[in-house]
């Protein structure tokens, strides 16, 4: 059942004269806040410093590929430009920005809680962030390191002379940053959830938040072991990874994919839980299949953990063992389909409206569908074997990891944005970026796929002259895609002083976070909520609307 | 919310604590005595099987978990469950690579 969309008449709409921003001021209540939006702001400005970082990594690279020799940089230059790039974005980056700045806000909210379980480890987790942020801004700044995201062994332990151990130990202390959160958010979502609020009323938001938070705790302390190990066998040489001490340098790599590739859905899992919001908001429907969706959520989370070797196979493990991993991840297709297919359902016959975050989401939904297929077709061992190493791997992650999950961070920082902020954004400046994004972004990567077909190699710094031309459009997109992030960062930057005011419920979205006013109290509620609709029930909004008696400030 | 808050504080008598220290004490010197015997591969066995005995006594009754709610024991099988995923899917590896390959 659908309703017509009407937004209200937001000329009359105001600032609250009290609210989470207002209610302190001066950087030490800030630094030393217990409020899960307050620490969900901080994050987003420490996540988004270290994009700008990965992001000019990102665009020295594809100055240097710009010509066939490679002429801007030096060969060891261009081996720390992907290192640091691929660090950065993955564990400084992805992994943070949906659950740790969109989540720490929102849980609380949609669940009708004043804060999360545990508001002191929250903030703990947020200066562990920043610590292990600190060690790798030391690595980086002395000198970098060159061993690819991965941290491959033997070549990190043995052959490099660069700042591999302070980049490890970095991502070690990040790494309890995430798994405090993972367990913070597990704890508040059983536990503090709002009277009526039964487990299939909760927005799917949340349901792909709680499988994102045990991909957290279950995943995260076998990356850091393995980075310990790593820092030891350089500082000490205990030889796990040594053959000449008995060790095998495949084991790291089993070690660190049984992390890195649940990672992978740490990082899409928030997305798509972003995306079954803004879907169904835009739609004005409920999410078709809601109790598929939150399953294939939990779904993604598990079968994650059996997929690993796919990144392994021509690295020498067994024929066989390739083959089970290779239907395994197989069937982590069929979970993220019928999330595709839910939304595209979910559209179908409702009362859409374009809106940025409608668009960044139609941009989610395409472009992850093609990450996802090429996926598949490297999944399966022959091709596996042509494609592996060469550009098509990074067109297919970038189509999964950018066009996916940023267009879904897009998507979610523009619905919650006068939220957060109280104020709309430029709606017209926002759809202009949507599309500038889009059409950047597809530039960028997908000359790759081709170019990696035809057998460039992935970390190479120059590549034979036929190439150029497929390099040369790629560039051309990133430039382009540089534009579409720059846009939205300062419109949005304007926005907090000069936007429209948002009201608020500025989306007549049915969620709880939206029936409190924009910005939120610090406690989140005047009184404790009782949910007594189901999730996404825009009828149960109408009238709720019709019978209220408007009140302002 | 239909779990309770907290859940119900059992007071464990002191004797129990005191029962498993020994309990522990005793399977370390039984570690001790088995790593002197000549049993082969068995050796390997036998201490892990000792070591697994006492982290789940450890587990059991100095963590509390014997005394505590059905969802903290989910919690610790499925980390328990995640551990044995990573050592099966790992040892699918190393006990196949040389399969075919006579």
């Amino acid at each position: 059942m659908s309703t017509i969309i009407s937004l209200p008449d937001q000329s009359t709409a105001t600032l609250p004269k009290r609210s989470y921003l207002n209610s302190e001021y001066g950087l030490k209540s800030w630094l030393l806040t217990l409020d899960h939006k307050r620490i969900g702001i901080l994050y987003l400005i420490v996540t988004l410093f270290f994009f700008c970082i990965g992001g000019t990594m990102a665009a020295l690279i594809r100055l240097n590929l710009l010509t066939p020799g490679g002429e801007l940089v030096a060969a060891d230059t261009y081996n720390k430009l992907f290192s640091i790039h691929g660090i950065i974005m993955v564990f400084f980056f992805l992994v943070p920005i949906a659950p740790a700045v969109l989540g720490n806000f929102l849980i609380p909210l949609m669940i009708g809680a004043k804060d999360v379980a545990f508001p002191r480890l929250n903030l703990l987790s947020w200066y562990l962030f920043v610590t292990g942020g600190c060690f790798e801004l030391y690595a980086i700044i002395w000198g970098g390191m060159d061993t690819g995201w991965t941290f491959t062994t033997p070549l990190s332990t043995h052959y490099v002379n660069t700042h591999v151990v302070s980049a490890a130990l970095g991502i070690f202390v990040a790494g309890f940053s995430s798994i405090l959160t993972g367990v913070n958010f597990i704890v508040t979502i059983h536990r503090l959830r709002a009277p009526g609020m039964t487990w299939f009323r909760m927005p799917l938001f949340i349901w792909s938040y709680y499988a994102t938070s045990i991909l957290f705790v279950l995943a995260t302390p076998v990356i850091a072991i393995t980075l310990v190990l790593i820092v030891l066998e350089r500082v000490i040489g205990i030889g796990v990874f040594d053959p000449a001490k008995g060790g095998d340098p495949l084991l790291f790599q089993h070690l660190f994919w049984f992390y890195s590739h649940p990672a992978v859905y740490v990082m899409i899992l928030p997305g798509m839980g972003v995306i079954s919001e803004v879907v169904a908001c835009f739609s004005r429907k409920r999410v078709f299949g809601y109790t598929a969706v939150a399953f294939s959520s939990v779904a993604i989370a598990v079968f994650s953990f059996f997929v690993w070797a796919h990144h392994m196979f021509i690295m020498g493990i067994s024929n066989y063992s390739a083959l089970v991993f290779s239907l395994m991840t197989m069937l982590v297709a069929v979970p993220s389909a019928i999330k595709i297919f839910n939304w595209s359902s979910t559209m179908y016959k409702g009362s859409i409206t374009f809106d940025t975050p409608m668009l960044y989401s139609f941009s989610f939904i395409g472009l992850f569908t093609i990450g996802g297929m090429t996926g598949v077709m490297l999944a399966s061992l022959g091709m596996d074997i042509h494609l592996t190493e060469t550009y098509f791997v990074v067109a297919h992650f970038h189509y999964v990891m950018v066009g996916g999950m940023v267009s879904a961070v897009m998507a979610g920082l523009h619905f919650w944005w006068p939220k957060i902020t109280g104020r709309m954004y430029p709606e017209p400046l926002g759809r202009l970026a949507a599309a500038i994004l889009f059409i950047g972004f597809n530039l960028t990567f997908f000359p790759q796929f081709i170019v990696g077909y035809l057998g460039m190699p992935r970390r190479y710094h120059s590549y034979p002259p036929e190439f150029q031309v497929l390099n040369v459009l790629s560039t051309a997109g990133a430039s382009v895609l540089a534009i579409g992030y720059l846009l939205p960062a300062v419109y949005l930057l304007w926005s907090m002083k000069y936007g429209k005011i948002a009201g608020a419920n500025p989306w007549q979205a049915p969620g709880l976070e939206w029936q409190v006013q924009s910005p939120p109290l610090t406690e989140n509620f005047p009184e404790p909520p009782v949910v007594d609709f189901e999730a996404y029930d825009f009828e149960w909004l109408a009238n709720h609307t019709k019978s209220e008696v408007q009140t302002v400030g | 919310m239909s779990e309770p808050t907290h859940h119900a504080h059992t007071v464990v008598h002191p004797k129990v604590y005191a029962a498993v220290f020994g309990a522990l004490l005793l399977f370390t010197a039984l570690t001790v005595f088995a790593s002197s015997l000549e049993l082969g591969v068995f050796n390997a066995v036998v201490a892990l099987a000792i070591a697994v005995i006492k982290a789940t006594l450890v587990v059991l009754f100095f963590m509390h978990i014997r005394y505590s709610s059905k969802l903290l024991k989910l919690t610790i099988c499925s980390g328990v469950f995640m551990f044995l995923v990573l050592i099966t899917m790992t040892l699918t590896d190393y006990i196949s690579r040389a399969w075919g390959l006579w």
